[in-house]
This record gives C-alpha cells, structure tokens and sequence, in this order.
C-alpha cells in the first residue's frame, strides 16, 4: 500500500479566549491515501474549519497548535518554516474556499488572478494566459478565453467556483483542500460541480480533502469519510462502511437527520437533542455522553478512544459488544 | 468607462450650477454695498445710484444672477470696478500659486501618509505604527496657521533655511520651489497623520477578507498581496476623502497665502470679501468652486479606475 499523501496524529488545537482555552480540536488522527477522496462532515463547530486551516498552517492569532504531527508526504507541516509552508501553498497543496462570492479578488480580472496563482512558473503571460484558458475550459466554463478579461462580480456564483476550482487544479496538486465548495451553491449546480471533481481528480490523479456538512454530497463523491464531533473525530472508515454500519451513536443520529434519508412525509424533521458541549471547560468522559441515547456509567467517567481496524469509532458500547 | 465619466461630469456640472447660486445669493445678502466702500463715505446718493447702476446692482437678484450666467457663457467674469481690469485675467493670475501650493500639500502628504498607513497596518502595534497613531492625532489637532506661524519663526526666521514670504521670483522654479516648502508643509503636515490614519484601518479591514487569505492559501508573494490585492482595495475611501479634502485645503490656503504672504486665490478671496467687491468674490468663489467639484470627480473617476464594480451602474 502506498503511503499516504496526509497524515495527520494526535491533532490538538485550542483558540485562546478571554474565558480560558478553547479546545477547538483534540487528538484528531486521519489520513488521506494517495488518489482518494476523503470527506470530512460535521456540524457548524465541530472544527471542520479550524482543521483545514492548521494543514495549510493559515490560522488565527489566537489559535495554539498544542501537539500532534501533520505529515505531508513524511514531512511535517508543523515543523515547517513559514518560507516551506508558503512554498507548498498553491503548488502541493492547494484549497477551494467556501464562499465563491468572497474569495475572489474584486478588482482583479479572472485572468490576472489565475495567472498570478502562476506565479512560480517562469513563462510568458501569453502562455499562462493559455494555460488558464485550458484549465478554465477542462472545469466546464464556455468560452474561457472571454473569461479571462472579466471581473469576478461578472460571473455567477457556479461560474466563479468553477474558477477557483481551476485556480487550485493549476499546480497540479498532489492535494486539494475543499471547504464546503457547493455549500453556497444551489442543489443543481452542486452536483454539477461534485461530478466535474470528481472526473478532474480521476484525471489529475490527485487526493482530495473535502470538507461537508452535507451527507448527501459526502456519499456521492468520497472514497472514505471521517465523522467529528466537537473537535474529535467520533468515526472513520470506508464511504459505504460508516453509511451502510454506522457504529458512533452520533453517526447513526447525523444519518438519522439527513432529510434525502426521510421515507415519510413529516411536519418534524428528526433533530439531535441538545447542544454542543463548551469547548473552554469540557466534560468528563465521552464528548457525545450529555445528547447521547444509550449512556453507560462507564461513558461518563472515561474518554472512549478511536478503535477498530479500517472502520473505527470512539465508543465504549463498542467494547462492551465485543 | 467612457460612459461613466460623461454620467460623473454632467453631475458635476448641475452642483457647479447650484453652489453658484446659492452663494451668488449669499453674497448679496450680506450686508455692506460695495458703491460705499468704492466712492467713500462722503459720496453723494447720486453718485452710488449711478455707480450700482454701471454694476448692474439696481436690478433684482434673479436678473442678476441671470446677467452673471449670460456673461458666464462668453467667458465674461466682469471688469473689477477698482482696478478696471478683467476679473477673469485677475483670477487666473492668481490661481496657479493657489493650485501648485495645494496640490503639493496633499501630493506630499499622500506620498508619506500613504506608505506609513500601509505599514502601520501590516506591522500592527510595532513602534512606528504607536507613534504614528500619536503624532497623527498631535498633528490634526493643531491649526495649520499655528503650524505655518511656527515653521515661518523657527525654518525661515531662526535658522534662515527657507525664505520667509513671498512666492519666489517668476520664472526662477528652483527658487518657486524654494518659496514652496513651508506653506506646502503647514497646509499638509495633518493631512499625512489623518491619511495614514484612514490607509491603516481600511488595509487591517481588507486584509481580513476571504480573498485575501485565498490569495494566502495559493503562496502568493506577501508583496504582491499587500499591493495588489490589499492596497487597491483599501485605497478606495481614502482618494474619496483627498478628493473632498482638496477643496478644505483651499481654504486652508487661505492661512498659508496671509501668514507667508503668498499671492494666491485665497489671499484675493479675502481682500475682495473685504472690500464688497463682487465680481472678484464670484470670479474667485466661481474657480475654487469648480476646481473642488472637478477634484471631486476627479476623485470619483480614479476609483472607478480601482474598481470595476462601480463603473457600472446598480443592476447593470
């Protein structure tokens, strides 16, 4: 088996506030193998974001990395100078923001930002420019090179993802970081954008870390997923396995809520009680244990920590069934 | 573009036409007739009649104004009723000491103020970014006729570096430029606080936006970023205030022009205000009028220039 092209261990993250350190992420552990897509999903909070941003090491001020490794290729990130980690930004590992609206430069024509994305390659701008304009065509936009001269608040919203996605695809990456690409999409055009991913990964032969709240999204396009919850991750495994056997009683809740998984029609759509737990003083024992349905006295004294073999889960009903 | 500018210039035209007005009808209100000031107080009624008579004074204020306009049209600004010469040729005279003393004060101060505001937002809280914040506020705080008094004692006076009053000699520009510094640098000196003030919180602002941490995320240059993608952006209020701040400079001027002894548009304002002498007040009031609203549109048309998004019009 080829190594993997992320690897991440033992991740901790904490932000810190005027009410003591928040503890955004804890002992997060995944990898994301050579030419696979990965999903991570979650709800709002749950360190999604937070995650993405300490791999390509662009986080908040305030925000302390406390331990862990994130290895890119058997090097560490995190020991990386800020020279290293600039000169893999946008060349090895490079992103797909959320919001297309915002994340283009307003004043800066299509053309100029993609070729200043270029900017490590010693070509003319007549031949980056061409560059962009095949890249523009392989994501699908009609007629690239009139593209090239437009301002981003002159496209729609699918048009500039399309863009962005290109803009990362430029370097060939050996990683692309998606953070929620289609959220701020409508539905027909999100899975316009899923499939054209996922053949532009199949082409470029590239891993994918994709990064979702949306279930439906995640099982269309990834290879395996990783569940979080409140800055852990509760289960991971292979896409079919974790949707088909979910073992996490969170897991099972998040399946439960999905809206597309919904047979009868119902006024009360499925909700998981409670809320997040606050991450500045954070409870004894399992993460889950307060808006979990099948607490033991265990779940409350102790951590469960990730077990299994490929699919894992972090639940202590786990070890008491086996 | 094009379409733009046209759009912006005709608006420019109809606030000319209104601030004329209304100050041509201001003018008129205050008290004091310049028939009195011109001929002395012993001057026989006749005498004022005939004299408000030949300046057009007798007639009502709208046929005035309409008179003015008529005359407007021709390049006509009237005949100074003291010196019996040409307002227009009075007026122009003393514009270019008026404009090359402003545009210098806000070039300068934009050319300092500009770069310190820059840098004072990248390096948050270092030393230069603390004691711009202090000087910036010490410094707006401060009059320019204070500032100008103190540079003219202790520049031109004590240590004799620059000349103390006076424009320089004509057609001698080494020594124009010489004449230039200190009332440059007292109509300036708070502007470059006030614009580093204004650079430094729009770049902390744009430098929070999403595509900038993009343009992070793809390792673009931080030089790059700063200029390009920052600066550009951050640039737009402040060419909208150097452009309104234009026009409070000319009458900031007018402190430079009386301190330094400077010939200037300012310096004609006031003497003419203070002789009633109407038709230099509304050729003088006329060109400074128009001079802010052509900066004002100037101002406009560079940030159309930075920013596609409005050069069109809403919905477009």
């Amino acid at each position: 088996m080829s190594q993997p092209v992320l690897k991440i261990r033992d991740l901790s993250v904490s932000y810190q506030t005027e009410a003591g350190p928040l503890q955004a992420l804890r002992d997060v552990t995944f990898a994301v193998p050579a030419g696979k897509i990965i999903g991570i999903v979650g709800e709002s909070g749950c360190g999604k974001s937070t995650l993405i941003s300490t791999i390509i090491r662009l986080i908040a001020p305030n925000a302390r990395i406390g331990k862990g490794s994130i290895l890119f290729k058997g090097d560490d990130l995190l020991r990386m100078t800020s020279a290293e980690m600039r000169a893999l930004r946008g060349d090895e590992i490079s992103m797909v923001f959320q919001d297309p609206m915002t994340s283009l430069n307003p004043v800066r024509p299509i053309g100029r930002q993609m070729a200043d994305v270029q900017h490590r390659d010693a070509l003319s701008r007549r031949e980056k420019n061409a560059r962009s304009e095949s890249m523009l065509g392989r994501v699908g936009i009609p007629d690239p090179a009139a593209q090239l001269t437009r301002y981003p608040h002159q496209l729609s919203g699918g048009m500039r993802q399309r863009v962005a996605i290109a803009m990362a695809l430029m370097a060939e990456p050996s990683l692309l970081i998606a953070d929620e690409p289609t959220t701020a999409l409508d539905a027909t055009l999100e899975v316009q954008i899923i499939h054209r991913l996922q053949e532009l990964q199949r082409d470029f032969g590239c891993s994918i870390l994709f990064i979702s709240h949306h279930l439906g999204v995640i099982a269309e396009l990834c290879d395996e997923v990783v569940v979080m919850y409140a800055g852990e991750v509760v289960e991971s495994g292979p896409m079919r396995d974790v949707f088909l056997e979910p073992r996490h009683p969170y897991t099972r809740k998040l399946l439960e809520c999905d809206p597309a998984r919904i047979a009868e029609p119902t006024r009360d759509l499925p909700v998981i009680e409670g809320s997040l737990p606050n991450l500045v003083q954070l409870p004894d024992g399992c993460i889950f244990r307060e808006r979990c349905p099948k607490t033991i006295e265990r779940c409350g004294l102790q951590r469960p920590r990730l077990a299994g073999d490929g699919h894992q889960a972090s639940c202590h009903l786990l070890d008491t069934a086996e | 573009m094009l379409a733009f500018i046209i759009r912006r210039g005709l608006l420019s035209l109809l606030i000319l036409f209104l601030a004329v007005s209304l100050l041509f009808g201001m003018i008129h209100i205050a008290p004091g007739d310049p028939a009195s000031v011109m001929l002395g107080p012993r001057a026989t009624p006749e005498l004022k009649a005939e004299f408000a008579r030949r300046m057009g004074l007798d007639q009502p204020l709208v046929m005035q104004l309409g008179t003015f306009y008529a005359r407007l049209a021709h390049g006509d600004l009237g005949v100074d009723p003291f010196s019996e010469r040409k307002v227009s040729e009075i007026v122009f005279e003393q514009l270019p000491f008026t404009l090359i003393l402003v545009l210098t004060a806000i070039g300068g101060a934009s050319l300092v103020g500009i770069p310190l505001g820059c840098f004072s937002a990248i390096r948050r809280n270092s030393l230069l970014d603390r004691l711009t914040a202090v000087m910036s506020v010490a410094f707006i705080a401060i009059p320019s006729f204070v500032v100008a008094l103190y540079l003219l004692l202790w520049l031109a006076v004590s240590l004799r570096w620059f000349p103390a009053i006076g424009a320089g000699e004509t057609g001698n520009y080494a020594d124009q430029a010489r004449h230039l510094v200190l009332p440059a640098v007292a109509l300036g000196l708070g502007w470059v606080g006030y614009i580093a003030r204004l650079v430094r919180s729009s770049m902390l602002e744009v430098m929070e936006e999403n595509h900038i941490r993009t343009a992070r995320a793809f390792g673009l240059p931080e030089r790059t970023i700063i200029v390009h993608y920052a600066l550009r952006i951050a640039l737009l209020p402040t060419v909208t205030i150097l452009g309104m701040g234009i026009g409070s400079m000319l009458s900031g001027a007018l402190f430079a022009e009386i301190v330094f002894s400077r010939p200037g548009i300012g310096k004609l304002l006031y003497e003419a205000v203070l002789t009633r002498n109407y038709p230099i007040v509304m050729g003088a009031v006329l060109v400074t009028t128009g001079f802010f609203v052509f900066s004002t549109l100037v101002s406009d048309v560079v940030n159309a220039m930075l920013d596609p998004r409005l050069r069109e019009r809403p919905g477009e």
